[in-house]
Order: C-alpha cells, then sequence, then structure tokens
C-alpha cells in the first residue's frame, strides 16, 4: 500500500487533476441556479462541514497514515481549537480570521506536548493514552474552575461573521469560501512537506522506525514534531467549526466524533491526500443516506419498525470494508493499476 | 385499525367541508391547502436515546390525526423528525436541512438544551418558530431577545425552588446531600434550589457529588453522601441513574427525606426498575397524570390515551413517562395550529402561541393550567407535590407555580 | 475506616465487571491480535437474550446457560462469516468493522428492546455478608465469579490440548500450522470464548446498572484500560488491572480529586504506569528481531 501512495505523494503526481479538481470546488456556490429555491445555502452549510472534516482527517492522516502513529483523541484537538477561537471572538473580541493561526499554534503546543508521553507507547497503548485525550478533553471543559471561559456545560455562543461587503457574498457563501481556502493552503502545505526531506523522514519512521534511526534520523524529535503538526491542523478545522456553527459546547466533542475522524481517514484511504476529502464528505452524507435508506425500507416494505439509521450505517460500512479493504482511494487506484497493466500486456 | 365504510365517508366529509373553509389561507413556507409541514430534531442514538420515545410516539400521533381525521383542519401533517445523536453541530445541520431544504413550517419540539441553545439564534434569525422546547432550562422564555423561541414544561429552576421550599418547611434541622449529573440540568436544579433555601442554605448542604453520563454506577458517589453524615437527600438524574441511585440508598440502608426530580420520576423506567420497596416515601412534583394509577382507570382522557397507544403505538412501552409528556404537548401544539385556522403563517403561529388562556389539556392533573401571553412565554409552569405511596404518586398540597414560588 | 472499607468493597465490584470486559477482550486479542471496540456491545446483546429468555419463563440459570451457548456461537458465526473475509486487510480496516458492528448491536437492540431502561434479576441474595453494611453477597458474589472464570481460563489455556493449540496458532501460526493446528478455526475459537465471557460479564454487571443498550459504553472504556494496564496478552494481568481500574476510580474520586475528573484522572494514572511499564504490569516485553 505504502508504495503505491508514496509514488503519488512524492513523485510529480497528478498535479494538474488536483488543480482542476479545487477549481471545481471553487466553483460549486454558481450552482445555486441549479437548485430548489432556497435550500442551497444549506448545501453550502454542509460542504463547509465537508471542508472542516476534511482538514481534520488530513491532520490525522499525516500522524496515522504517513508516520504510523495511531490516535483515537483527535477530538481533542478539534475541540481545543474550536474552544481556543470561541473564547478569543468572545473574550478578547478578536476577528474570526485571526482566531485560525492561534489554535493552530496552541493546538501544535498541545500535540507537540503530547508527543513525548507518546514516544515510549506504541499501537494499542497509544490508542489507548489517545483514547483518554478524547474523554478527558470533554470533561475538562465542565470544569468549574475554567468555566468563566469555556461557558462550562453550557458552551460558548458566538456571532457567525458577516461576509464582508466588497464581496458581494452571502453568509453561507462567503464561510464556504474560508473553508475552502482554508483546506487548499493545509492540503498544499501537507503536500510540500511530504515531498521534502521531513516528509520522506516520517515515513521512514513508518516504514521501519530502527533502519530509519540508523540513518541518521532523529526519530523522537520526527515523531513529536508530526504529533503537533497533526494536532494544529485538526486545531484549525476545529476553529472553522466553531465559526461556521457559531456555538461549541462539551457535548458536541465527545469520542463519537473521534471516531468518525478515524471512520472517515479509513474509509478514504489510509495515506492518502484525496482520500482525506473523500472522507470528510463521507462522514457527513453517510449518516443522511442511513437515515433514507431507512425510511426507503419502511415505506417499500411497509415494516412494523423503523430499521435503525445506525444499522444500516454499520452494515453499510462492512460493505464498504470488503469490497475496498484499503479505502475508496486504495480501490481506485487498485483499479487504476489493474487497467493500466492490462494496456500494458496487450501491445 | 379496521377501516369501515362510515369512517372513511366521515373522513371524507370533514375534508371536503374543511376544503371549502379554507380556500383563501394565508400560508408561510412548510403550509399549504393540503399539507402542514412540521421538523424535529430528537436524539435517536447516543447516550440520549432514550428520550427518542417522544419523537416516535408524536410520529405515531400525527399518523392517526392524518389517517382517522385527514390532518389538522384539512390539511395532512407532514412530520419530519431527525436523529441529531445529542450533538448541538449536527442539530445545526439538521435544523438547517429542515428550515432550508424541507421548508418546514415549524420547529417543533426539539430536545435537548444544548441543542436548543446551538440553533435559538438561527431560527429567531430565520423568524421560524421554535415551538414548545423540550428542555426544562429556563432559558426559553425571553420573547424581547428570542420572539420566536417559547419553552413548554416547567423549568427546572422553578422545580429546584418548590423542592427546597417544601424541604424548609417539613423537615426538622435539614443536612442536604446533592447527587447531580454533571451537565446543564443538574447546574439549573441547583441554582433553582439554593434559591429557594435563601441566604444560609448554602450551609446546609453538606455533599453535593456530580457524575458523567459515561459513568457506568453511582455507587460510590453514593457511599460519599451518606458517609456525610446527610438526612436529606436530593436526587438530580436522568432514568437510568436514578434507578441505579434509589436501589443503592436503600441496599447501604440509608433512609434519609428524598426529593427525586420530576425527570426521573417515571414509574416505568425507574421506580419499577429500582423496585418499588426501595422508592416508599420519595417526593417528587408532577404536572401529568400517572397514567399507570388505577385511580385514574375511568378517566375519560386517560381511557383516550391508551386507546391511542394501543392501536397506533403498540410496541411502545406505556409505562415510560415520555409516552404521556409528548402527548400531550401534542395536544398543545394541535390547540395552537386548530387556533390558526387558515392563517398558517409563522407569525399567526407564535401569536396563537403566545396567547392561551387558563387550557386544560388531557393528561394533566387537575388544577394545572397552560397560560401564555406575549410577556409569557412559559406556557406551563405550575406544579403538584407527590409522594411515592405503594405503587403510586399521590399528589398532595396546593398547585405550586413560578410566581407563587 | 467503615467508608474506606466500603469504596474499597464497591471498587472492586466495578473491578470485577471492567475485569470480565478486559478478560473478553484479552480472550480476542490473544487469539487474534486484535482489539475489539464491539466486546461491550455484544455483551449488552447476549444480556437481552438472557433477558428475554427469563421473561419468557425460563429458570435463571438456564437461561444463562443458554445465553453463554448462544453467546459462544455468535462469536465463533462473527469470525467465520464477516471477519474472515478480511483476514488479510489492515488492521485499521478491521478497527472500522468493529466500530460498524459494535453500532449494529447497539441500534438492534435500541428497535428490539428499546432504550427504557429494564430490571435484570440477579441470582445472589440481597442480604450482608457479615451483617454490617458493609459487605454484600452479591459484591462477593460478582468478585468470585470473576475469579472463577479466570481460574477456568488459566486451567485452559495450561493443560488442554485445545488450549495449548490456540495459543500456539496466535504465537506462531506457521510452525502451529505445520504441527496440524487449523490455525483459523483457533482464532474464531478465540471469538467464541470471548463472546461467551463477554455474556458472563453482561449478565453480571445488568442488575447493577440496569440493562439499556449503552450499558457497556462506559465500562468498555475501563475494560479496555484494565486490560492494558496488566498486560495485553495475560488474562491474569486483565484481571488485576481491572480491579486496579476499579478501585482507583473509587478511591481517587473519594479523597483526591473528586467525582468531576476522576475518570480522567484513574486514565491518567494508568498511561503513568504503562510510560514506566510500557508492556503492562503483567505483559511480557517482546523482544523483535530485526
Amino acid at each position: 500500500m505504502a508504495a503505491v501512495t508514496n509514488s503519488w505523494a512524492t513523485k510529480g503526481g497528478p498535479g494538474v487533476v488536483a488543480i482542476a479538481f479545487w477549481a471545481l470546488l471553487a466553483l460549486l456556490p454558481f450552482g445555486e441556479r441549479f437548485v430548489a429555491e432556497g435550500s442551497f445555502d444549506y448545501y453550502l452549510f454542509m460542504g463547509q462541514a465537508m471542508l472542516i472534516n476534511a482538514i481534520a482527517i488530513l491532520g490525522l492522516n499525516l500522524l496515522i497514515g504517513f508516520n504510523g502513529q495511531i490516535s483515537l483523541g483527535h477530538s481533542a484537538f478539534f475541540a481545543v481549537g474550536a474552544y481556543t477561537a470561541a473564547i478569543l471572538m468572545n473574550f478578547a473580541g478578536w476577528p474570526y480570521w485571526a482566531t485560525l493561526p492561534i489554535a493552530a499554534i496552541v493546538c501544535f503546543v498541545a500535540g507537540y506536548l503530547f508527543g513525548f508521553p507518546a514516544l515510549k507507547l506504541e499501537g494499542h497503548y497509544l490508542a489507548l493514552a489517545t483514547f483518554t485525550l478524547a474523554i478527558a478533553v470533554p470533561q475538562l471543559l465542565k470544569y468549574k474552575p475554567i468555566g468563566k471561559w469555556t461557558g462550562g456545560v453550557g458552551g460558548l455562543l458566538l456571532d457567525k461573521p458577516e461576509a464582508p461587503e466588497w464581496t458581494g457574498l452571502g453568509q453561507d457563501q462567503f464561510l464556504y469560501y474560508l473553508c475552502l481556502i482554508v483546506s487548499i493552503l493545509s492540503f498544499w502545505a501537507v503536500r510540500n512537506l511530504l515531498r521534502g526531506r521531513g516528509g520522506r523522514a516520517m515515513m521512514a519512521i513508518r516504514d521501519h522506525a530502527m533502519a530509519a534511526g540508523t540513518m541518521g534520523i532523529d526519530t523522537a524529535r520526527y515523531k513529536t514534531v508530526t504529533f503537533g503538526i497533526s494536532a494544529g491542523i485538526t486545531g484549525i478545522s476545529g476553529a472553522l467549526s466553531a465559526i461556521t456553527v457559531a456555538f461549541v459546547a462539551p457535548d458536541s466533542f465527545t469520542l463519537q466524533l473521534a471516531v468518525s475522524f478515524l471512520v472517515g481517514l479509513v474509509v478514504g484511504g489510509i495515506a492518502s491526500l484525496p482520500g482525506c476529502l473523500i472522507g470528510g464528505a463521507f462522514i457527513v452524507l453517510i449518516q443522511n443516506s442511513s437515515q433514507s435508506i431507512s425510511d426507503w425500507m419502511k415505506s417499500t416494505f411497509s415494516l412494523r419498525y423503523d430499521v435503525p439509521a445506525w444499522a444500516i450505517y454499520g452494515v453499510l460500512l462492512i460493505a464498504l470494508m470488503y469490497f475496498m479493504p484499503r479505502g475508496i482511494m486504495g480501490g481506485i487506484e487498485a483499479v487504476f493499476q489493474r487497467l493500466t497493466t492490462r494496456r500494458e500486456r496487450q501491445p | 385499525m379496521k377501516l369501515t365504510r362510515r369512517s372513511v365517508l366521515a373522513g371524507a366529509s370533514i375534508a371536503i367541508l374543511s376544503g371549502r373553509a379554507h380556500a383563501a389561507g394565508k400560508y408561510s413556507p412548510g403550509a399549504s391547502d393540503t399539507e402542514i409541514k412540521i421538523g424535529q430534531t430528537m436524539p435517536y442514538s447516543g447516550n440520549a436515546s432514550a428520550y427518542g420515545v417522544a419523537g416516535r410516539n408524536q410520529a405515531a400521533y400525527f399518523r392517526m390525526l392524518n389517517e382517522t381525521q385527514g390532518g389538522i383542519n384539512g390539511r395532512k401533517i407532514n412530520f419530519i423528525s431527525l436523529d441529531d445523536g445529542y450533538s448541538p453541530p449536527k442539530t445545526v445541520e439538521l435544523t438547517r436541512q429542515l428550515v432550508e431544504r424541507d421548508q418546514v413550517l415549524i420547529d417543533f419540539y426539539p430536545l435537548g438544551t444544548q441543542c436548543n441553545t446551538a440553533i435559538q439564534k438561527y431560527l429567531n434569525q430565520k423568524k421560524v418558530p421554535q415551538l414548545f422546547v423540550a428542555s426544562g432550562a429556563s432559558k426559553w422564555g425571553k420573547p424581547k431577545e428570542f420572539p420566536w423561541t417559547i419553552g413548554w414544561q416547567p423549568d427546572y429552576h422553578t422545580e429546584g425552588v418548590i423542592y427546597a421550599k417544601h424541604l424548609k418547611a417539613n423537615v426538622k434541622d435539614p443536612k442536604i446531600a446533592i447527587l447531580r449529573q454533571n451537565d446543564d440540568m443538574g447546574n439549573d436544579y441547583l441554582d433553582g434550589f439554593y434559591e429557594g433555601l435563601g441566604e444560609d442554605g448554602k450551609k446546609l448542604i453538606v455533599a453535593d457529588a456530580t457524575y458523567e453520563v459515561t459513568d457506568p454506577t453511582v455507587d460510590s458517589q453514593i457511599l460519599q453522601l451518606r458517609n456525610s453524615g446527610a438526612n436529606t437527600f436530593f436526587n438530580v438524574t436522568t432514568p437510568k441513574f436514578a434507578a441505579q441511585a434509589i436501589k443503592k440508598v436503600a441496599e447501604i440502608g440509608w433512609k434519609p427525606n428524598h426529593y427525586l426530580v420530576a425527570v426521573a420520576a417515571s414509574l416505568g423506567a425507574v421506580i419499577r426498575p429500582a423496585g418499588f420497596d426501595n422508592a416508599q416515601g420519595i417526593i417528587t412534583s408532577q404536572f401529568l397524570k400517572d397514567v399507570t394509577d388505577p385511580r385514574w382507570d375511568n378517566d375519560e382522557d386517560v381511557k383516550v390515551w391508551r386507546k391511542f397507544m394501543a392501536d397506533w403505538n403498540p410496541t411502545a412501552n406505556v409505562m415510560e413517562g415520555s409516552n404521556v409528556s409528548s402527548y400531550v404537548v401534542i395536544k398543545g401544539l394541535e390547540h395552537v395550529l386548530r387556533k390558526c385556522g387558515d392563517d398558517l403563517t409563522r407569525e399567526n403561529i407564535m401569536r396563537q402561541a403566545a396567547s392561551i388562556k387558563d387550557l386544560e389539556l388531557p393528561l394533566m392533573l387537575p388544577g394545572i393550567k397552560v397560560n401564555t401571553s406575549p410577556t409569557n412565554f412559559y406556557p406551563i409552569n405550575q406544579l403538584r407535590m407527590a409522594k411515592l405511596e405503594g405503587e403510586h404518586w399521590v399528589v398532595f398540597g396546593e398547585t405550586m407555580s413560578r410566581d407563587a414560588v | 475506616m467503615d467508608f474506606f472499607v466500603q469504596q474499597l468493597v464497591a471498587g472492586l465490584t466495578s473491578g470485577a465487571i471492567y475485569a470480565c470486559v478486559a478478560l473478553g477482550l484479552v480472550m480476542i486479542f490473544v487469539s487474534t491480535d486484535h482489539i475489539n471496540f464491539a466486546q461491550g456491545e455484544m455483551a449488552m446483546f447476549a444480556t437481552y437474550l438472557a433477558w428475554a429468555m427469563i421473561n419468557a419463563g425460563f429458570e435463571y440459570w438456564i437461561a444463562f446457560g443458554l445465553t453463554i451457548l448462544i453467546s459462544f456461537a455468535g462469536g465463533l458465526f462473527i469470525q467465520r462469516v464477516i471477519l474472515k473475509p478480511l483476514e488479510t486487510a489492515p488492521v485499521l480496516s478491521l478497527v472500522v468493522c468493529f466500530i460498524a458492528l459494535l453500532s449494529i448491536f447497539n441500534a438492534l437492540a435500541g428497535m428490539i428492546w428499546s432504550y427504557t431502561i429494564k430490571q435484570f434479576p440477579t441470582p445472589f441474595p440481597a442480604r450482608d455478608l457479615f451483617g454490617n453494611g458493609l459487605v454484600s453477597v452479591q459484591q462477593i458474589g460478582i468478585v468470585g465469579v470473576t475469579l472463577l472464570m479466570l481460574g477456568i481460563l488459566t486451567v485452559f489455556f495450561r493443560y488442554t490440548t485445545l488450549g495449548l493449540a490456540m495459543r500456539a496458532a496466535a504465537q506462531n501460526a506457521t510452525s502451529a500450522r505445520m504441527m496440524g493446528i487449523r490455525v483459523s478455526w483457533m482464532l474464531a475459537l478465540g471469538w467464541g470464548l470471548a463472546a461467551a465471557i463477554g455474556a458472563v460479564a453482561g449478565m453480571l454487571v445488568a442488575p447493577i446498572v440496569f440493562l439499556d443498550p449503552n450499558m457497556m459504553t462506559g465500562i468498555l472504556v475501563y475494560g479496555f484500560a484494565g486490560a492494558l494496564v496488566g498486560g495485553i496478552g495475560n488474562p491474569l494481568g486483565a484481571v488485576v488491572g481491572g480491579f486496579i481500574v476499579g478501585v482507583l476510580e473509587n478511591l481517587v474520586g473519594s479523597y483526591i480529586i473528586g467525582n468531576e475528573l476522576k475518570l480522567t484522572f484513574a486514565l491518567a494514572i494508568v498511561i503513568g504506569v504503562l510510560l514506566i511499564k510500557p508492556a503492562g504490569l503483567f505483559g511480557r516485553v517482546v523482544v523483535r528481531r530485526v
């Protein structure tokens, strides 16, 4: 697997495809005329959610896919990013855009520091440690002594930023572009990181830590810094989520969120950048589609019970893992490879 | 449900009559001559999934209305209830779906304090009624700030005050221990309780233990509370933990004056699993009839309710309190919509919802009335104290209200 | 002093439950090298089956035995039918499958039996052991059953051919296969046993926490921590780990930090232990050859 995806990340790769794809995403807000009146803003809102999830998964992917460290606790960094933005906007009166870099820095530091104990732990033990983080952060947010800042169990309500007048955009259009620009910057930065010396070192550590060490790579430093960068990227997405949802509360950052990031990562494809986008979209779409399938089953077979949407979700996930055990991008690449080799065989 | 020829004809004639009546209707998005679209978010999954009972029961009720009476005022109800898993960002997403894509007329009985907080600003900006919020927080009745949000049930704060008043009047030399869920419900009750205890109230509280919804048990907390030497126990929990607490208190032989919040006072979902023997003498407050009490066996409303449950929601547990409360609030909605007549604009719905006078709904205790005005957005703010005797709640004392306490 | 003893006993009781869950996790880990996130939900589902049987008029112990058998068969079925085709898939894809199983079991239980809590009978009499309100028969019973299970498992793995074969299959699949052990079936057996252990855990815990579809979600976290702190490959370690976590959680909550952060604090201690002993208290450090 690594060989396939690494070739994409390190070589020239389909840069044209990527640019075309991002351009397409940028044109989406002009599709308003094709959609029933009034609901377009909702689709843009869903688009924002997808992009935000994609950035969070990108952060997670850097850690799991490219550095081989597991985390079940990225919801914690997402929460820290969201609260950083919320607190700065609410108490210090900062403009929304200025909170993004701060959220990234705060989360980088948190992740970097967490990277040190993580050095000692591997596999399942690291999974537990990060799991703890995911459980601890919502409890800490509710903790009385800091309740003045976090809003305690009630959370913090924010003002949604309006689009600047010169843009002539609606609020949701504007926020969509905000998410899109941040996504492009994050993906671009990660792509460059992976192609440089640092990225190669990260992947070498994933593939064989000891060999990497003997080649002179400071594995401890790279692992902690990677943890920091990963947390920082996820923190940015958390801040974006606080801005677009305009509300943060401890209940928003449960273990389920961490699990959904992991599911999105695996479904999209581990160690694949386009996979992050697919995973982000998947998280948002799957629940609604499970619900529709459930409704459809109920009306078609005139059932007495509702078929629970989450059971359908589970079945869909297992089916997906059957057909594409390496995620959707892994599946696409496998098909692509088979096609190209077949062509080579018939000269 | 057998459809006889007569009932079909009756239904048809109603439809024709009302069809004539609403020829000149005024509508907001989501309403038309034939349909009223109602949206809702509910936790059907996740930690709070026990509350999902309410949404299912309401779906059954609307189905009944549509099939037996052709809806309300000749318009079928299209009820869209979505699962938000009790997660505020998901609530925002789904509410936007309801308002913008599905174009519902109102957001009815959305559940959860944090979830409702997350959508309150949005719904008020969009001028979509957030009608009869399913949360006991005291913040839903602020018509000046949020003219499109209106609460429903008596709020936790008031309830907390009522227990404190009762306690001060009846318990000699109280030493109070509190068990509460570490969330906004727990906080609201606590604030009200403090207010009711008055100036030196804080001194009376000798122990205050919290738990998280993810905790497996509250055994450890109960031991801590008993150990504090308290003689009074204020039990601010949700159903599962209430049952655990009641059972554990009995097991360790602690016999405090036990106050249990209304949220967790369901006979079927809490008291029966915890054991009636363990729960004797517990005090709570109510505004609804205890439908499992044989005292109400001949009550017309209770009979109608039982028949409805048997015919339209047969798989539900009739001991579950949510099946009653969700039924009563839907009666409230029905009242508002009927009052609106053919003017189904969002403005008119809020106007009607804010001008209810002494309305008595089925299954509410005698003496409890729904009252609203343009400045009073707390539809039900009366409660009656009740005590567990045998296998039933026995109501006692005067009707207590927000203004009285 | 009484208070301390009570908290200790309460901690041991919850610890016993965590230990049962941890044992199930260890079973699957020993035989397949995976951590089964659906372990808790499988136990919960089995407990509902027992509840349904008891409600249908079965004797408690008959329902108890039948549930264990059904769970065993169910565990086998899950491994053979759902997981076997994924034997070559990456670990994280399997994790996603476990998460999928978790949501399926949870949602199905909610659909069939609703989310209202249910009372589950206990086989132990409701009285004190010494008549002073410190230790109840139920608490001792739960701890006893856990230790009994540990004993049975230890004997099984040490002294029976089947148990030895299972360990061999897990430690070195290739050699085991050459010795004529059907490795793939050993994996399935591990799942079956884990499901059966889970069922016992569920039936022990249900009388205390009440039966509902989310009954095991909180407990799984503790079981996970218990299994790891003891050393994930070792049944004795899992049980000791479970007890440690249970007692720690109660004492920390009562004496040190209060209830609000007790889970966080207890888990932080567990991680602290792991930093000093990365393979867990009873785990053997695996020496890897390069």
